[in-house]
């Protein structure tokens, strides 16, 4: 069993962090346990450092719409206290009752809105990290335009927590929408779902969201704004394809891929040109596809291997986020050598998350 | 440099590729920040990777240090020479190598100009968004190496979020692929950090960018208010109503002088002017304009006009993008400063920024990017005058402090370069700045690639972090390390 330990500071978590080094013990840092079997098995940890306690909500600074939050805290728990002015972390990941931050910056987790606003590594303006050594760094800022010094956050966001432990964040906000309205539309074929999800993209129309899920061939649209804009862009939308109304339920497909049941869970990106293709190819019926290229799919006994030889010879990557014989990750291009450097710089003793990253990192 | 070397350097660039000849030097002694000077060995101009990847070759071999070049326009001394070093320009890397607009992506090399992407693609309705005021002469490479922000990154994010991946000389002279033409590329997201890393981890020498659709309608408002706090306050009821606009831009009276001196905007000779852009489908941005002009009324707009045609949104756009060069139109001399504070923190800054300037008899000039709270002040002064230009610059690192004290930064969109390294731990903590460093370290060990930047002191990259010892997991082969 793994000792877990479970501070309520930055410095305390920076002491333990220190004192396991110094011991070589292992490490695997830990939010809201929703994602922790991401990445490879690697090594067993010696300690589960928890954020647990780590969960306040420093600063709503909501007329400069910038947040201060502490790592442990829960998504849901963040957009409550966020909407109460208005505002929103304008990112919609998987889990968020359970999810934390620091969680989602490790695992670099977005969904559809990332179409509009970007993805974390767009919203995050400061972060605080613990590194093996007990250093607390900080780097960034609290204010959205920031130049000064390297940009840690966007290294730390999806390093699974192998540089080193995320004990704080601040973001940049947004305003909730006037008005939101989701659209759905079927089409008879992958091709036309990607001609259709194309021309919206080479639109002047202002989604929020676009997906293909692939099961029900279903494109869906979320538009944000005032009533007079959507309504124009909903009746826009009506000359491209045959749009209904729908749920905003639509948006946790990627969610409902889970539990994997005994399949595969897979994420990959291509070129948005190429879902069609990248998609007809495992038959992936449960599969759902961000018009930015990202997609979720969940697969029975495919040859995942030559799915990713395929995904990755046109450029793509293919990610196996469930348990498996091979490698997470695929092919690190050829950046290893300079990902490894950077590990051994900010955890030359490898205590944290080894061998569960990109390479063996 | 000897003989040999030159020789070797010129079989790598050619003649044409090799700058030498003092006189010749003078024109990269320094970039748009004057006042520091440094005369570089040599100034070698590539015109392919493989002939970058050579000359930064040589240098490793020789342990000489590099100074990357895209335009000169930037103005913290970026790419001002180090001493000993030689200059790398990558003006003559300035190919559109690729179009692909179903996937809103352009691959281009560094020394293209900003205002070309766009001109590229402007036909088909797209555009690159970064648009920092010098995007006529800037080039890409430069806007990666800093970062480069404009006034509309407000709504469509900095040249980080616009670039999907990199090809890069590392200062050893390997060649790596930094992100991809794909998202979410597996592994530590290096694009992320080498972006605004001013040039201090390596040579960029491809750019995959992310291009944006056109959006249906742009509308811009100038609103005149009595007083620079006025309009400060009108930003505020704009943000607090959840509008987000592409751009909100302010100038107070002596700006607007300047402006009107050299470019006849037709602005109204007011305290504060407030130029707010929105754009999107027509009905979202026709609804809002509407809450807009109420909102600046409120806030005491004594005059409000919004542009009635593209002509007149440029000329309104011309003036704002020229103040900085119009200075000279009102001042002998001027320093442009680059804090960022809070938004809410405006008032308070503006009324200091004021007192400052009594206390010292310098007039300033104010410009900012009201939305994201990037000050752009100009301390006008007089070379000629004895113990002014101290003054002024004494006065424009008051001014940074101030920014500093109210959590700001001291630099929104310039990067930190020569001018500014010694501002840096005033900003951040020493294990902060140390923390940062170990990037380098893992880049450029040699501290070769623009090491004198940024950091006022460097970190030993040689640093040995204690005798390793195997994990037990290890020694009996469960786990393994590299």
């Amino acid at each position: 069993m793994s000792e877990i330990i479970q501070p309520d500071s930055a410095q305390a978590l920076a002491q333990a962090l220190a004192e396991a080094n110094a011991a070589q013990r292992l490490v695997a840092p830990r939010g809201g346990g929703t994602k922790s079997d991401w990445g490879n098995p690697g090594a067993r940890a010696d300690i589960v450092l928890s954020t647990a306690g780590l969960n306040r909500i420093i600063e709503h600074a909501w007329a400069d719409m910038t947040v201060t939050v502490e790592a442990g805290c829960t998504i849901a728990h963040l957009q409550k206290t966020l909407a109460q002015h208005g505002q929103r972390l304008a990112i919609d990941p998987l889990w968020p009752e359970n999810a934390t931050i620091g969680g989602i910056l490790a695992t670099n987790d977005s969904g559809a809105l990332r179409i509009r606003f970007g993805s974390l590594r767009d919203l995050i303006i400061g972060m605080t990290i613990a590194l093996p050594d007990g250093t607390i760094a900080m780097s960034g800022g609290k204010v959205v335009k920031n130049v000064a010094g390297y940009d840690l956050p966007k290294l730390m966001t999806g390093a699974l927590g192998t540089l080193g432990v995320i004990t704080q964040a601040i973001f940049r906000l947004h305003p909730l929408p006037l008005t939101a309205k989701t659209l759905s539309a079927n089409l008879p074929t992958l091709e036309a779902a990607q001609a259709l999800m194309l021309a919206i993209q080479d639109s002047q129309l202002a989604h929020s969201a676009l997906q293909l899920r692939v099961a029900t061939m279903a494109v869906d649209i979320l538009f944000e704004g005032t009533e007079a804009g959507v309504a124009s862009q909903q009746a826009f939308c009506s000359t491209l394809a045959n749009f209904q109304e729908s749920s905003p339920e639509v948006w946790k497909a990627r969610e409902q891929l889970w539990p994997a049941e005994g399949a595969d869970i897979i994420k990959f990106s291509v070129l948005p040109s190429e879902i069609a293709q990248a998609v007809s190819r495992p038959k992936a019926h449960d599969c759902v596809v961000q018009a930015t290229g990202i997609g979720h799919a969940k697969l029975k006994g495919a040859d995942l291997a030559a799915l990713r030889r395929q995904v990755e010879s046109g450029g793509g990557s293919f990610v196996i986020l469930t348990p498996s014989a091979l490698d997470a990750w695929g092919s690190p291009g050829d950046t290893l050598t300079l990902m490894r450097a950077v590990k051994q710089q900010f955890d030359p003793n490898q205590i944290l998350n080894r061998g569960r990253y990109v390479g063996g990192i | 440099m000897s003989p040999t070397l030159l020789a070797e350097f010129r079989a790598v660039v050619g003649e044409q590729g090799l700058i030498w000849s003092p006189e010749e030097l003078k024109t990269y002694e320094c970039d748009g920040l004057t006042n520091f000077r440094v005369m570089p060995l040599a100034v070698l101009l590539p015109t392919t990777t493989a002939q970058v990847q050579g000359v930064v070759r040589l240098c490793h071999r020789e342990r000489i240090p590099f100074v990357a070049r895209g335009s000169g326009t930037g103005l913290s001394g970026g790419a001002l020479p180090v001493e000993g070093g030689v200059v790398i320009s990558l003006a003559r890397m300035k190919r559109i190598l690729e179009v692909d607009l179903p996937n809103a992506r352009m691959v281009v090399e560094p020394g293209v100009i900003n205002l070309e992407v766009t001109g590229r693609v402007a036909a088909s309705n797209y555009f690159y968004a970064p648009d920092p005021s010098s995007q006529s002469v800037c080039s890409i490479g430069g806007n990666v190496a800093e970062n480069s922000g404009g006034a509309h990154c407000l709504k469509y994010g900095f040249t980080t979020t616009h670039v999907i991946g990199l090809e890069v000389v590392l200062p050893d002279g390997a060649v790596v692929n930094l992100g991809g033409n794909t998202l979410d590329a597996p592994g530590y997201d290096l694009a992320g950090v080498f972006v605004g890393a001013e040039g201090t981890l390596g040579i960029t020498t491809k750019v995959i960018l992310r291009i944006v659709k056109r959006p249906e309608l742009i509308q811009t408002l100038l609103a005149a208010f009595n007083t620079a706090n006025e309009a400060g306050s009108a930003v505020s009821g704009i943000i607090a109503a959840g509008i987000v606009p592409a751009a909100i831009e302010m100038m107070d009276n002596l700006a607007i002088q300047a402006a009107e001196a050299a470019v006849h905007a037709g602005y109204p000779n007011c305290g504060g002017l407030l130029l707010v852009e929105l754009d999107g489908p027509i009905a979202e941005v026709e609804a809002l304009m509407v809450q807009v002009d109420k909102i600046c009324r409120e806030h005491g707009a004594s005059e409000i006009r919004v542009a009635q045609s593209e002509a007149e949104r440029m000329v309104v756009w011309k003036g704002r993008k020229a103040a900085f060069a119009a200075m000279g139109r009102i001042s002998p001399n001027y320093i442009v400063q680059d804090g960022v504070i809070p938004r809410t923190a405006l008032p308070e800054v503006l009324d200091e920024i004021d007192r400052m300037s009594a206390e010292t008899g310098l007039r300033v000039a104010n410009v900012f990017h009201a939305g994201d709270g990037n000050l752009h002040p100009l301390v006008l002064y007089d070379r000629r005058i004895a113990g002014q230009e101290h003054a002024a610059e004494k006065f424009a690192e008051d001014i940074l402090q101030l920014c500093i004290d109210k959590g700001g930064s001291i630099t929104g969109e310039h990067g930190v370069g020569e001018e500014k390294k010694h501002m840096m731990p005033k900003m951040f903590a020493e294990p902060d700045l140390q923390t940062m460093q170990r990037v380098r370290c893992a880049f450029d060990p040699l501290h070769l690639s623009n090491p004198t930047k940024v950091f006022p002191r460097p970190r030993m990259c040689g640093d040995t972090p204690g005798e390793y010892h195997a994990h037990p997991l290890e020694t009996s082969g469960v786990a393994e390390r590299f």
